[in-house]
């Protein structure tokens, strides 16, 4: 079924993009330093839907998920430098106030889950095939 | 009488023959000619004719639209535009369509307040209630199905959100979202075979109406007095007296129309729908029509996601239980002191739902929706299962025309009142 290549080398450090894939947005954020140690310090236990962040990434420091809240389907904010990110300076969906911090996950908020991570393939150190 | 022909008493010959071999116009001159209806209706009762008037517009405008418009993501906004600025009075079918649909819902929510007021859902009208909560049901989907079809930013979002409940129930829900879809997302099928339900759904709604209103004959209307018809006196044909009553409510509810379509033809909507839908973006507030706010709030008001659909789906399926849960034997709540002020506080609870739903889901309210979605169901499950034991009513009046036309004219009931049971004179 459908796949989406994204030429990711023009995604500059701290910089996030947004594809669409199956009709839906998917957000490549290309992190940084201290996003990746954040999200790899929080402790399972605080979270609702406990996943370390090395179970979410393929490869360091690119972090692809499905741009689609859990809760009930709009669309976070946090791809555009000039959005909130919410309090765990990730994505903040604005419909029902669910916060996601820098790995995705959900940390505040009714939505359950955390934003789902697509399969995606390394094609080259520049593009990456969602789906 | 010839064997297998209906022994009609039409005089016209040409309206007799087909009346011998479908006994419509003896129909119709029973159901709505001599039927015998309770003389003490107010306006309340005129909203169920009103109610079947609107759904022969909708029907009307909405075929007229449908020749014109194109259920395709990629034409489906333009063909909306094209029939307000090419088609010769498309203007006006989708502005009476639209509002029409504003319309429904006023009068659809009035009647049904009549409904609770009144006690009609009481026995025996029990199944003639049920049936007029299966045909809210019906209204509801056929509206948010309807409102998908122009393809705004709202059509588009309130689609993605609403079939998104569907992901709450366990294990299968997400499947079935998927297959609901027709796709991964809210996408083209998704627009197709919404049009194609929204076409059908209304001829749903017609067969169920014909069965509310078969259940209706069968144990005659209520009345504000909530006590049955003792006899002749008490009631007075359809024809021509409601008739004609009906006919003032219908020239009212054109006018409050009329207002709407020529004067306001978008207050009730909201504006991000004359933005095309865009999967990419979702705008800041996103909420439904204003008749769906009171269920938005209380879907909202639960934390939880699953909890908030239940919730949201018990708000209306407690209704079909209301006959039982009100244990009154008495009907209408001009007779029920206490009931009565605690029904007229629900109603403005009602109100505040709605407001508090096109509010962001923050503080100070969310608490407020949680509040009133509390005193909602609290009023359903708790209030009237007890007042029908506690509550002392007033007595009830012995019969319809004793209170509606005083004691000596209900006992004549003849052309002169006072002429029957003349007191002596008083000595100067």
């Amino acid at each position: 079924m459908a796949s989406t290549e994204v030429d990711i080398s023009p995604i500059a450090v701290g910089q996030a993009v947004t594809v669409m894939w199956r009709g839906k947005p998917v957000f490549v954020r290309h992190r940084t330093a201290e996003e990746i140690t954040a999200a790899r310090a929080t402790p399972l236990g605080e979270l609702k839907d406990p996943a370390t962040d090395q179970s979410r990434v393929t490869r360091d420091p690119w972090l692809i998920v499905v741009g689609v809240c859990t809760h009930l389907g709009c669309v976070p904010l946090g791809q555009k430098s000039t959005d909130t990110r919410g309090d765990y300076s990730g994505w903040f969906c604005p419909c029902h106030g669910s916060h996601y911090d820098t790995s995705a996950r959900i940390r505040k908020g009714p939505a359950p889950t955390n934003l789902p991570v697509p399969e995606y393939t390394f094609l080259t150190d520049s593009s990456v095939r969602i789906g | 009488m010839a064997l297998g022909l209906h022994d009609s008493q039409v005089s016209n010959p040409v309206l007799r023959w087909v009346d011998q071999r479908l006994p419509v116009v003896t129909m119709i001159q029973k159901e709505y000619g001599s039927f015998p209806t309770p003389r003490n209706f107010n306006y309340f009762w005129n909203f169920g004719a009103l109610a079947m008037i609107n759904l022969m517009i909708m029907i009307a405008t909405g075929i007229f639209l449908a020749m014109n418009y194109v259920p395709h993501t990629a034409l489906a906004f333009d063909s909306v535009e094209r029939i307000m600025r090419d088609v010769h009075f498309g203007w006006l079918l989708r502005y009476v369509h639209m509002n029409g649909a504003s319309m429904f819902f006023i009068v659809i929510y009035i009647h049904i307040w009549r409904g609770l007021y009144y006690g009609s859902y009481k026995a025996p009208r029990e199944l003639l209630w049920m049936l007029g909560v299966v045909i809210l049901l019906l209204l509801m989907a056929t509206a948010f199905l309807g409102y998908v079809l122009p393809w705004g930013q709202m059509s588009f979002w309130g689609a993605t959100v609403i079939t998104n409940l569907f992901s709450a129930i366990p294990f299968v829900g997400p499947t079935i979202v998927t297959y609901l879809w027709g796709a991964f997302s809210v996408d083209n099928p998704t627009l197709n075979r919404f049009f194609s339900l929204h076409y059908l759904m209304p001829f749903m709604i017609v067969g169920v109406v014909f069965l509310h209103v078969a259940a209706l004959h069968i144990t005659g209307s209520n009345n504000p007095l909530g006590i049955e018809p003792k006899g002749p006196q008490d009631t007075l044909p359809f024809h021509p007296y409601y008739t004609i009553k009906d006919s003032v409510g219908i020239v009212v509810y054109l006018a409050v129309f009329a207002g709407l379509v020529f004067f306001a033809p978008n207050y009730l909507g909201h504006a991000d729908n004359y933005i095309p839908a865009n999967p990419l973006v979702t705008p800041t507030h996103i909420v439904p029509e204003w008749y769906f706010l009171p269920f938005y709030a209380v879907l909202r008001a639960v934390p939880d996601k699953l909890g908030g659909v239940v919730l949201m789906g018990a708000a209306i399926i407690v209704l079909f239980f209301l006959p039982w849960l009100d244990t009154s034997k008495v009907r209408s709540l001009r007779f029920r002191p206490i009931t009565r002020v605690l029904f007229l506080l629900w109603t403005i609870n009602f109100f505040v739902l709605t407001w508090v739903g096109a509010k962001p889901a923050e503080q100070p309210y969310v608490l407020i929706s949680q509040i009133c979605t509390m005193f909602y169901f609290v009023y359903f499950l708790v209030v009237l299962p007890l007042m029908g034991r506690l509550e002392r009513p007033m007595p009830l009046p012995e019969s319809i025309a004793r209170a509606v036309l005083g004691a000596k004219a209900a006992l004549g009931a003849g052309p002169i009142p006072g002429a029957v049971a003349a007191k002596p004179m008083e000595k100067a």
